[in-house]
């Protein structure tokens, strides 16, 4: 049998190693188009789930109701419950949305960029890491809108018409955020969802109970696989893929300019733009490794998703995490060039100063622990792979709280210099967050496919693609 | 089964690549009203089966309009509607208009292209008479189907089956509507 161009088609194995002695399949052992549906399909439509399911969604479901707790209390009394003052007016609440709106990128950056890249082996974490984007843009959207103070009246941020005849003010990166934020959700819901269609019509057509096929059916939209359906489908994601990708960059670029914007010694900086991108994507494939390296255990998908793409996502978290530490360093070098006495006090300040065990904490964390992962040895170590996207996590969290709280604790006065202690409801609402991010995360499992089951079967039926990437 | 009551007769292969075949000659045989059912997509197969797609320029339009309208909000807001001089600082100061005029025209195209590939495929369609072909639910896994549908000018339910039989299907079955 012969593929359309000539080659053929069976019988093509890809080697088991590349060149430089990494494992190159995609896909790990004999997979049919049954197998690939089977073992996705199977994790949506059995009616029980693993244990650990079980465990993890009790765990995150009693944290979403923390930040419920924590969220109505904050309506009730105002921001005055969080640690916030003059002059840290920008507490937890930013340093909590960029953090989130970073570890979303890494769902972009897998799902557009490396597609538009022709990177195959994005295929068994794609659908997962849009998933993980969608859930954390929702995490972080939520935080701007209750540091507002009165979240009830966010709609102000938009332009329209109001009976004063104001328009929101259009030159302030604020209003960039709310339009890139609110961009960057809906092109990635789009994006997730135009993908799921195809396997849900597989799973509606797999399906044997009426409210399965009732439930999936319905979401499917009546996608019947024609050809004309999968041309418009596949040129369609490509242009999302396409329009994605200068977002993603965009988002976060202006996620910095409300930092570098402003006159602070410590935010106003030109590097913030594509260190902040950098650090986004970082973050992300941390976040992606932290949930899939547990997942892939517990549901068996050993399979599809093969420690090349673990070797793959620990060189890309290696390469941003060097971008970063570039960005530290010339963070401090800038402000010892600079010859500018505030921006040298920021510095000092940021390092030895009353906050300073937190900067060395982001040193440890960021930049020194990630270092492991020039050893091809732990890349190829679940544990230590997990550990180390644990302290990245941990690291990139810890670098806003640096850059958000540190500068601003210093202003240029001293009788305007103050302190900020997080109050237990920031850490409610920190941890509820999170606890806001799993349940979804969870729903997502047990709901909706996780692996492209579409794309899978595209693998099996043309190894040879495996091999390009 | 009677002609009316048709909508057209489906043969099903066992890989893309006969699909592709049998796709390829059945558009040469002077069919157009037919299309081919893959569990992922197969290069090639619209396009052998001479299926337009119309999406990229509507996602181009999408795009342009969605720029030039944030733009235009943005100049009318502060030089028509309701200008402000600030020290002297120019109205019309483009280069702070950029990310918002970039947010809504990736957003405006993308929306298009959502909205637009499913709108051209006649989606969302609760019902379709494929699906009273009880191995149609195999085409979202492990098979591949080509059905050429009655309302087809070179439609005869006879010789079309006969030009099915010379693709060396798996099986032919009539699809009612």
């Amino acid at each position: 049998m012969n593929s359309p161009n000539g080659s053929p088609i069976t019988d093509h194995r890809s080697p088991p190693l590349s060149p430089l002695g990494y494992p190159t399949n995609l896909l790990a052992g004999e997979q049919t188009f049954e197998s690939v549906n089977e073992t996705i399909g199977s994790i949506v439509l059995q009616d029980r789930q693993p244990p650990p399911w079980w465990i993890g969604f009790a765990i995150a479901f009693v944290l979403l109701m923390i930040l419920l707790f924590a969220v109505s209390w904050l309506l009730v009394r105002g921001v005055g419950i969080w640690g916030i003052n003059i002059p840290v007016a920008w507490g937890f609440a930013i340093v909590n949305f960029v953090w989130w709106i970073g570890i979303a990128h890494a769902g972009t950056f897998i799902s557009a960029i490396l597609l538009l890249m022709f990177q195959h082996w994005r295929t068994a974490i794609n659908r997962f890491s849009e998933a993980m984007t969608l859930f954390a843009i929702a995490c972080a959207g939520m935080f701007p809108l209750l540091h507002l103070g009165r979240p009830w009246v966010f709609f102000w941020l938009f332009p329209y018409p109001d009976t004063m005849k104001l328009w929101p003010q259009f030159r302030s990166p604020l209003v960039w955020d709310v339009f890139a934020v609110g961009t960057y959700f809906t092109v990635s819901l789009l994006f997730w969802y135009l993908g799921l269609v195809p396997d849900l019509a597989t799973v509606r057509d797999r399906a044997r109970k009426n409210w399965q096929k009732k439930f999936y059916g319905v979401l499917a939209l009546g996608w019947r696989n024609s050809a004309a359906h999968w041309q418009r489908h596949q040129i369609a994601y490509l242009l999302l893929a396409g329009l994605a990708t200068p977002l993603v960059l965009s988002v976060h670029s202006v996620v910095s300019l409300d930092f570098a914007v402003a006159q602070l010694p410590g935010w106003h900086s030109t590097i913030f733009p594509p260190y902040f991108v950098a650090g986004a994507i970082y973050s992300g494939f941390a976040m992606v490794l932290t949930i899939v390296i547990p997942v892939r255990k517990i549901y068996r998908l050993e399979n599809l998703i093969t420690m090349r793409h673990f070797n793959n996502m620990a060189n890309v978290m290696l390469v941003t995490g060097l971008i970063v530490a570039y960005g530290y360093f010339i963070e401090a070098f800038m402000s010892w060039y600079s010859g500018d006495i505030f921006d040298q006090y920021m510095m000092t300040n940021r390092a030895f100063g009353p906050y300073g065990w937190i900067f060395w904490a982001l040193m440890f964390f960021n930049v020194l622990v990630p270092q492991a992962l020039w050893s091809a040895h732990i890349r190829r170590n679940l544990v230590a792979l997990f550990l180390v996207a644990l302290s990245i996590n941990l690291g990139m969290w810890v670098e806003r709280f640096v850059i958000v709280i540190t500068s601003l604790h210093r202003d240029f006065v001293p009788s305007s210099w103050g302190m900020f202690f997080p109050t237990i409801w920031d850490w409610a609402t920190l941890f509820g967050s999170i606890g806001l991010f799993l349940t979804l995360l969870f729903l997502f499992i047990r709901f909706l496919p996780m692996i492209s089951i579409s794309e899978s079967r595209e693998m099996v039926a043309e190894p040879q693609k495996a091999i390009t990437a | 089964m009677k002609m009316e009551n048709l909508f057209g007769l489906a043969a099903e292969f066992e890989s893309h690549v006969d699909l592709l075949r049998a796709a390829e000659k059945a558009h040469a045989q002077g069919y157009r009203k037919m299309d081919a059912y893959a569990p992922f997509p197969v290069d090639g197969l619209a396009e052998a089966l001479g299926k337009h797609n119309r999406v990229p320029l509507m996602v181009l339009l999408g795009g342009i309009i969605g720029g030039a309208g944030a733009y235009y909000m943005q100049w009318y807001a502060n030089l028509v509607s309701y200008p402000i001089n600030i020290g002297g600082r120019p109205m019309h100061s483009w280069p702070a208009f950029i990310p918002i005029t970039f947010e809504l025209t990736v957003l405006c195209a993308a929306l298009t292209a959502f909205f637009g590939s499913l709108a051209t495929s006649g989606l969302p369609k609760p019902y379709h008479p494929m699906f009273n072909l009880r191995q149609f639910e195999r085409a979202s896994q492990d098979r591949f189907f080509l059905c050429i549908e009655a309302r087809d000018a070179a439609f005869d339910s006879s010789r079309t089956h006969e030009f099915l039989q010379t693709l060396a299907p798996l099986q032919i079955a009539e699809v009612p509507k």
